[in-house]
């Protein structure tokens, strides 16, 4: 009922249908649309991005919706979603849906309910999705699992966390946007990255921009669009593919009975697996 | 970690705490919302000088159960009630909203008539606002549009 109202139009059927698959409901739909991940680390200003790049879809006419996903307390449960304060845009316009999600327990950095969220937000129209991961931790790939196209944002004086990063998430990274441009020491940033990036096979544009001033901005929706036109990779596959996979896991009825006796030492980590398949 | 989710997952209330108008002292509003929090509970913090109406898209966007609004500027006279009207404008008078800050005695019943549930001032323990959710969540009369004259406290 509730996706009914939102397929009219309705912002309250969306949230309220939005809900229901974050709380466990299985959702799936047919409709294309065009999901943006943006990760790096904390700090670099993934949500200043966001929020421009918002602006900049609204501003053409485009509706666009905003998944920001912060981490949920391991201890209480309890998670504090701060992303709003930087997103002024998302409390303007009608063209701009947003969502704060919590991780819920779950260690990546994209919770496996966001590929639901997603198709719930495509069947209601929505067709731009930006997903804004955490922004630490070691899943941040985990975004690939969702997003046709994957931003990594970096910043000057952040120091080279491109080399920390090169053997998770830069396979999988289409862009790198250079963030807060007007700063001294982006070219730098950003010159450094283009040479540790000539030394691998994948041609991964460089952009500078700055969230603070709006530079560049345009230039990266350009870019983001020339890449989600080139197709999904065989390694994005892969991990949608492992996602699915970690999700009928973690949702499987005997879940629990094969943990116990897999604490119990009555079956092998092999023998859980055939009967996870089963 | 698989076992806790289901636990976790069970239903943690969302709840938006917001700064009305334009006073800047969001020190209140960031004590509460880490205290609901480290209570199991999902915050939205929407940060300083929001709209009734920009507070209103964010609780319907959120799909949030509580609203908490915070003010120290001698405003909240005019900004509750606001938004407690234009939430049942929005069809969503089920959202139940709670004040604190400044908030003189002598203003407090005009506030209650609008729909405001509880209203917590200076040395409220975490453990006050706590018992409120807890027992607001569970009544069916709670809302801010609700028929009611109920509300925490005398």
């Amino acid at each position: 009922m509730e996706l009914d109202k939102a397929r009219d139009g309705s912002r309250l059927g969306l949230s309220q249908a939005l809900t229901l698959v974050e709380n466990g409901l299985p959702f799936s739909t047919e409709e294309e649309g065009r999901v943006i991940g943006i990760t790096g680390a904390p700090g670099v200003g993934k949500s200043c991005l966001v929020d421009k790049l918002a602006q900049a879809y609204a501003r053409n006419g485009e509706k666009v919706a905003i998944l920001a996903i912060d981490p949920s307390s391991p201890i209480s449960g309890g998670a504090l979603l701060g992303d709003r304060l930087r997103m002024e845009s998302a409390d303007l316009e009608d063209l701009v849906y947003m969502r704060s999600v919590a991780t819920r327990g779950e260690t990546g950095a994209v919770p496996s309910v966001v590929a639901d969220m997603v198709a719930v937000l495509k069947e209601c129209g929505w067709k731009r999705v930006i997903i804004e991961t955490v922004g630490s931790g070691q899943a941040e790939f985990r975004i690939a699992a969702v997003a046709d196209t994957i931003v990594l944002v970096e910043a000057p004086g952040m120091g080279d966390a491109i080399q920390s990063e090169k053997a998770g998430i830069i396979e999988l990274v289409d862009i790198i946007v250079v963030n807060k441009s007007d700063l001294a020491g982006a070219d730098a940033t950003a010159a450094n990255i283009i040479s540790a990036l000539s030394a691998g096979s994948k041609n991964i544009p460089v952009k500078q921009v700055s969230s603070h001033t709006g530079d560049g901005i345009t230039y990266l929706v350009q870019a983001i669009d020339e890449v989600a036109d080139s197709g999904i990779s065989r390694t994005k596959w892969q991990e949608r593919l492992a996602s699915q996979w970690m999700r009928k896991m973690s949702h499987h009825t005997n879940l629990d009975s094969i943990l116990d006796e897999l604490e119990s030492s009555q079956i092998s980590i092999q023998e859980a697996i055939l009967l996870l398949e089963a | 970690m698989w076992l806790l989710c289901g636990d976790i997952m069970a239903t943690p209330l969302r709840i938006v705490i917001a700064k009305p108008g334009l006073d800047g002292h969001d020190r209140g509003a960031k004590i509460v919302a880490r205290a609901l929090r480290d209570a199991g509970h999902e915050v939205i913090y929407t940060g300083l000088r929001r709209t009734p109406e920009q507070i209103v898209r964010t609780v319907i966007d959120e799909d949030a159960q509580f609203l908490g609004l915070s003010s120290l500027s001698g405003a909240h006279a005019h900004l509750f009630p606001r938004v407690c009207k234009l939430l049942q404008e929005a069809d969503v008078g089920h959202i139940i909203v709670f004040g604190g800050g400044i908030i003189p005695a002598a203003d407090r019943p005009e506030l209650f008539e609008a729909g405001i549930k509880a209203i917590f001032g200076p040395g409220t323990s975490s453990t006050q606002i706590n018992d409120f959710i807890t027992t607001a969540a569970a009544r069916n009369d709670a809302g801010c549009g609700a028929e009611s004259d109920w509300h925490w406290g005398d």
